[in-house]
């Protein structure tokens, strides 16, 4: 295939997964900006105001950066997971298979495709924590980069629970006993400096604490965690997860029998 | 002649130890009608799964106009056609978009896309059905909808696995058109098909599989010439009572108005019209007791496992 038609095929797969996640905006845009009004009116609001400062900003400003990476994160990773499932479900991944572009193009297509939804409901989230907060903007490229990176790399992780998944409850169990526990404990609602010394070391095998660090960073120019080595760990997790998607998509893991 | 698909050897073992294919071997040539038949597990799947790229091959090679499917898969794709036997199509799209994304993931554009959707759409019956989702359709517009959509890159090669199944008849001998319509500008067409009138009405060259070995592969034509005896039913008048005596084949009185008669293939029908004119028999209608096809099909077919039962009697 020319480069051209390289592109058209990427582009077709992309369109095909924003117009799927706008069909049913009802299920995938409005629960995310429901649940995080919510967060920002009982923890940021109500509770906040009685914690005081955190980190050397009130605690609405806090956790507004934190909120919005759990956003990026869980969004990025259930898009690519249950599309991609779905797409196994009903078989409809033959259409590809049968297909010429190659496999980095289809990857590629699910992967941007997931990004896609993780930006724009972290953007939706932003927009309602104007109502709550002033949003500062200490570096706005480690943002926009951070934001990006983290959306790349949890829609590599949803493609990889979908190969693997077998039914749809494959799907839920790894956001469930996995993501939200690590993003919980990953910074999002506290600095780890208030955790025993202990605890701090434990927190920082957590790969979510390093993106919700170096988004804050971006925000409020405050991090818990060396900017550096968040952005060499992120990279390093996004080359392991690309490479093994490859495999599994070159080996037909879970697609070809 | 090009040859549109060439398998060589091609094997598959399943993950559960099944061999679904040992080793088969066997070319289709350009503009051809084939028909690959066998029963029910015999192999004909995974063979086209394999050419298709749904299914991993254990080791042999395929060429699709002669490229390989190892080392240039892309451009063998684009050679290629499928229409599968299930519906693998998104239920939640509509029917102009599963035409419209499936001719992107071949790199046409979206302008060219929809031209063809239009034409493939108004040539299939489905152009009024486009802006509706495709579970809104029938069985039989959802196997027309994938014959559009497999057709949408314009392949050479066009692959159909059971594409009438559960087809009301009127529906199935409009697809035969349209399929005879296409080959004739020059597709060339694999079929799979329990409906054996199906092969023999279409194909010219045949591929008989069973237990993941091709027992034959013959033009139809020869195929059918194997068949030594064919069994005619005669609607006769008037009325028999005991079975007219022909000379030189062997009838059957059935009821007593209908009369069975086997004809060798030396033999030729006339004699029977000349005997039972002779005896005041007026014959009003015949007909095949059956398919040719299907009947050398189970000849063949039961010869195979006969042979395979006296091997496994050997070993013992």
């Amino acid at each position: 295939m020319s480069n051209r038609e390289l592109f058209i095929a990427f582009w077709t797969i992309l369109v095909k997964e924003i117009r799927r996640f706008t069909r049913i905006w009802a299920q995938t845009l409005l629960p995310p900006a429901i649940t995080m009004t919510l967060y920002f009116i009982i923890f940021g609001n109500l509770i906040g105001s009685r914690i005081g400062q955190m980190g050397g900003f009130n605690y609405m400003e806090f956790i507004v950066p934190g909120l919005i990476m759990m956003s990026v994160i869980t969004n990025s990773y259930g898009n690519v997971v249950s599309s991609f499932y779905s797409t196994k479900f009903q078989r409809h991944i033959e259409e590809l298979l049968v297909s010429p572009p190659p496999n980095w193009i289809i990857l590629a297509g699910y992967i941007i495709g997931g990004s896609v939804r993780g930006l724009l409901v972290g953007l939706i989230v932003t927009l309602l924590s104007l109502f709550f907060t002033d949003l500062y903007i200490h570096n706005f490229w480690v943002i926009v980069s951070v934001v990006f990176l983290t959306a790349i790399l949890f829609s590599l992780g949803g493609f990889i629970n979908a190969v693997f998944a077998n039914s749809f409850d494959h799907i839920s169990i790894i956001p469930t006993f996995v993501l939200t526990p690590l993003t919980y404990l990953g910074g999002v609602f506290y600095s780890i400096t208030l955790l025993p010394e202990f605890w701090q070391h434990v927190s920082q095998i957590n790969p979510i604490l390093y993106m919700v660090n170096t988004f804050r960073y971006g925000i409020l120019g405050v991090s818990d965690i060396n900017i550096g080595v968040a952005y060499a760990m992120i990279i390093g997790v996004i080359v392991v997860l690309f490479s093994y998607s490859m495999y599994l998509l070159n080996t037909g893991k879970g697609i070809r029998q | 002649m090009t040859t549109a698909l060439s398998i060589k050897d091609l094997r598959k073992v399943y993950n559960n130890g099944f061999e679904a294919l040992k080793g088969i071997s066997f070319e289709v040539q350009e503009g051809d009608f084939f028909a690959l038949l066998g029963p029910n597990g015999a192999g004909k799947s995974t063979t086209l799964g394999i050419v298709s790229s749904l299914v991993n091959k254990s080791s042999g090679q395929v060429e699709v106009f002669g490229y390989n499917l190892d080392t240039d898969a892309s451009k063998a794709k684009c050679e290629l056609g499928v229409v599968p036997q299930e519906f693998n199509f998104n239920m939640f799209e509509k029917v102009e978009d599963i035409l419209i994304t499936q001719a992107g993931y071949y790199g046409i554009p979206a302008s060219e896309a929809k031209k063809r959707s239009e034409f493939y759409l108004r040539k299939l019956g489905l152009w009024d059905k486009r802006d509706g989702p495709s579970r809104s359709l029938s069985g039989g517009m959802k196997r027309r909808l994938m014959i559009a959509r497999a057709l949408m890159h314009e392949p050479r090669l066009l692959i159909l696995d059971e594409p009438t199944a559960g087809v009301d008849i009127e529906l199935r001998r409009s697809m035969w058109e349209f399929l005879r319509e296409i080959n004739a500008k020059g597709t060339t067409i694999i079929l799979t098909t329990h409906y054996l009138e199906e092969a023999e009405s279409l194909c010219r060259h045949i591929g008989i599989i069973d237990q993941g070995t091709i027992i034959t592969n013959t033009s139809m034509r020869e195929l059918l010439q194997q068949l030594n005896t064919e069994t005619f039913i005669l609607d006769i008048s008037p009325a028999q009572t005991e079975c007219p005596p022909l000379d030189g084949y062997q009838a059957t009185l059935q009821g007593d108005h209908t009369l069975l008669v086997d004809v060798e293939k030396s033999q030729g029908l006339n004699q029977v019209f000349a005997q039972l004119s002779a005896q005041g028999v007026e014959v009003t209608s015949m007909r095949n007791k059956s398919n040719r096809l299907e009947e050398l099909f189970v000849s063949l077919v039961d010869k195979t496992l006969g042979d395979n039962k006296k091997g496994g009697s050997d070993d013992e």
